[in-house]
């Protein structure tokens, strides 16, 4: 008994319960927001789209659901040459890529499906300055991420300011206790924030474009249910009156 | 008008037996009267087959079982196709909701003891159908082609390379390939989109005649067939249809509000329903930190970790499903349902609920020293609620039980 109140104990306790290593910061996802989906596409076409693809999003389709003309959109958001009803892809081989930055950038096309909005939220807010690294930073969520922070430009870079624990052994370690900008982009803090979750949001619509539809559906759906479930009920209730 | 449809009806009738097999099974299949909301199940699980086999039709006309072209079908059906994200969320969705109702299904004979004599076949055929349910449920998880897709299906069929002697080799007559691959996606596809449909499509059949050959258990316990009137109508019957078609109808729509919902607006239910590791495209070089599979099948996985053995992780996983079969012969009551059984059963299922969930639990989760035990301790609970159940089922067995319904 005393082996279950502590085994209880422990799973209470347990990594399993708590969030794992980084905390999370949380976006705001909003798809019926267009102005910040226009800004968030924007952001994706001029700092992603060199190395990532997004090759299951086509500009059409963008054009359409974010209310832009296609004719904007060729103008302003294709660079490379493609046709309007393409998909977003970069001309940049995999081999070449590997041999550049140590991996493939992934396609994006899912990525907010996979990670989640939060995760890439952060993600994005993670980079710090580290010599080690082959491009010179580094990335709290994703230690050793293969990927410049190509949006330092906006944000700045920013520092690491450590704080020393004491791990189970005894030992003291240093570990990232937050981080702060020490050179300063062409964004304030706040405006930054703003353009990761326009970018975010971006990429969460992109993800799955239908979920704009099926919202916008779904409730009319559950409001005809409910009304068949009514008219059942009653129809139930008349046939079986003389039922007892 | 109502003359000729008689006319048009008998012409059929001489030659092919519609209005009898309309009255056993319909018109005149005597059902008990007091069935509660736990007997939805059995048509809600016909219902949804008839989603997954019509939704999965129309996937298939768009789907590529080809490993180069698999993943990006899917997202061209969640993309281009007209309504295809709905079709596939109606099937994703599909998929656990299937669980759920036959798992609710399953419980409700467990709690009524519609297994019993003389329901041993019907329950048997029940547990085939489980047992192709799970197969048909693991084909079409590959189909995707996503991450998770790919290594649940290396873990699932590597466990069958734990048999002695024949399983490495069984295990690559299954793949066809030494990991899973084009080949093995193309032969999972066959599988799921026409050979188990259809043997799944003949059980059903079987499960249904062999019930209407016995008639229905109820929440009672009742022998409706017992006492009959003069025409051989149980007096505690009533036709199923229109009474039940008309009742099952409040279910059909009650479960789809839910249906809707969670295919409306958490299509992926949290990532138990679709994983998010499964958005990602297969990467057979790249092993995921953690590979679970679908909640459905977590209760069992969690047995096979619990055993430290892998060989025999994989008998006991085996034999968790298997000891389901014996049940009408493990069971010892004279009493059937649970309204008019001992505490020693009431508490016996309620364990057995917990365990169930609580390995369905730890299934999901990574391998933790805490995880372990409690993996262990329900799998214990789990076979001790089946192999002690000839010794504890019969005990403090309410002495009076109704012979009909609404007796006092």
């Amino acid at each position: 008994m005393k082996q279950l109140i502590l085994c209880v104990f422990l799973l209470l306790s347990s990594p399993a319960f708590a969030a794992s290593g980084h905390e999370l910061e949380s976006a705001t996802i909003d798809l019926g927001n267009k102005a910040s989906l226009q800004r968030g596409a924007k952001y994706f076409v001029n700092y992603c789209l060199s190395c990532h693809s997004a090759k299951q999003l086509r500009y059409s389709r963008m054009a359409e659901d974010l209310d832009i003309s296609p004719e904007l959109v060729e103008l302003n958001l294709m660079f490379t040459g493609e046709k309007i009803f393409d998909g977003m892809t970069i001309s940049m081989r995999p081999k070449d890529a590997e041999k550049w930055f140590g991996v493939n950038p992934p396609d994006l096309s899912l990525i907010a499906r996979s990670r989640g909005p939060d995760w890439l939220y952060t993600y994005l807010k993670s980079f710090y300055v580290d010599e080690s690294r082959p491009f010179g930073v580094n990335n709290s969520l994703f230690p050793e991420v293969g990927m410049p922070h190509v949006l330092a430009d906006l944000q700045g870079l920013q520092r690491a300011v450590y704080k020393e624990v004491e791990t189970e052994d005894g030992s003291v370690r240093k570990v990232i206790d937050k981080l702060e900008i020490s050179e300063p982009g062409r964004m304030t803090e706040r405006e930054y924030d703003q353009a990761m979750n326009d970018l975010v949001n971006f990429m969460t619509y992109m993800g799955e474009p239908a979920k704009m539809e099926r919202q916008k559906l779904g409730w009319k759906v559950l409001l005809f249910i409910l009304v068949m479930i009514g008219v059942f009920y009653l129809l139930k209730k008349d046939y079986w009156k003389d039922i007892h | 008008m109502s003359g000729m449809l008689k006319n048009a009806l008998g012409w059929i009738d001489d030659r092919f037996p519609l209005s009898k097999v309309w009255n056993e099974h319909l018109a005149e299949y005597y059902a008990p009267k007091n069935f509660n909301w736990m007997y939805y199940f059995g048509s809600l699980a016909m219902l949804v087959l008839v989603n997954q086999i019509i939704t999965g039709i129309f996937l298939t006309i768009n789907y590529k079982p080809d490993a180069k072209l698999a993943f990006d079908s899917v997202e061209y059906i969640m993309r281009d196709v007209e309504w295809g994200w709905l079709i596939r969320y109606m099937h994703s969705t599909g998929a656990s909701a299937f669980f759920i109702v036959v798992y609710l299904h399953m419980f409700r004979g467990l709690v009524y003891g519609s297994f019993r004599k003389p329901r041993e076949l019907v329950w048997i055929f029940g547990m085939i159908i489980y047992v192709a349910l799970m197969a048909e449920a693991f084909m079409g998880y590959l189909l995707p082609w996503g991450q998770m897709s790919y290594w649940g299906a290396q873990v699932i069929v590597s466990l069958f390379g734990a048999i002695p002697y024949v399983g490495e080799d069984l295990a690559l007559w299954l793949r066809g390939d030494y990991v899973i691959s084009d080949a093995t996606l193309n032969r999972f596809f066959a599988f799921h989109v026409i050979a188990i449909p259809l043997v799944l499509v003949i059980l059903v059949f079987m499960h249904i005649v062999a019930l209407h050959a016995v008639g229905s258990n109820n929440p009672e316990g009742i022998e409706i067939k017992k006492y009959k009137d003069k025409n051989g109508v149980p007096l505690d019957g009533i036709p199923f249809h229109p009474y039940y078609s008309v009742k099952d109808l409040v279910g059909v729509a009650v479960f789809l509000f839910v249906f809707a919902l969670i295919i409306f607006y958490m299509p992926e239910m949290g990532g138990y329903f679709l994983e998010h590791a499964n958005f990602v495209p297969a990467d057979p070089l790249k092993t995921p930190e953690h590979i679970a599979p679908v909640w459905y099948f977590t209760p069992f996985y969690a047995v096979l970790r619990a055993v430290p053995d892998k060989f025999l992780g994989v008998v006991a996983m085996a034999g968790a499903i298997i000891v389901l079969f014996l049940l009408p012969w493990l069971d010892r009551g004279v009493n059937k349902s649970i309204r008019y059984r001992g505490p020693v059963f009431k508490t016996a299922i309620v364990a057995f609920v917990i365990s169930f969930v609580g390995l369905g639990y730890f299934g999901m989760q990574p391998v933790t020293p805490v995880g372990t035990f409690f993996s262990r301790f329900f799998s214990v609970i789990y076979f001790a609620f089946f192999l002690l159940m000839p010794f504890y089922s019969n005990i403090g067995q309410d002495k009076y039980v109704p012979e009909r319904v609404g007796e006092k």
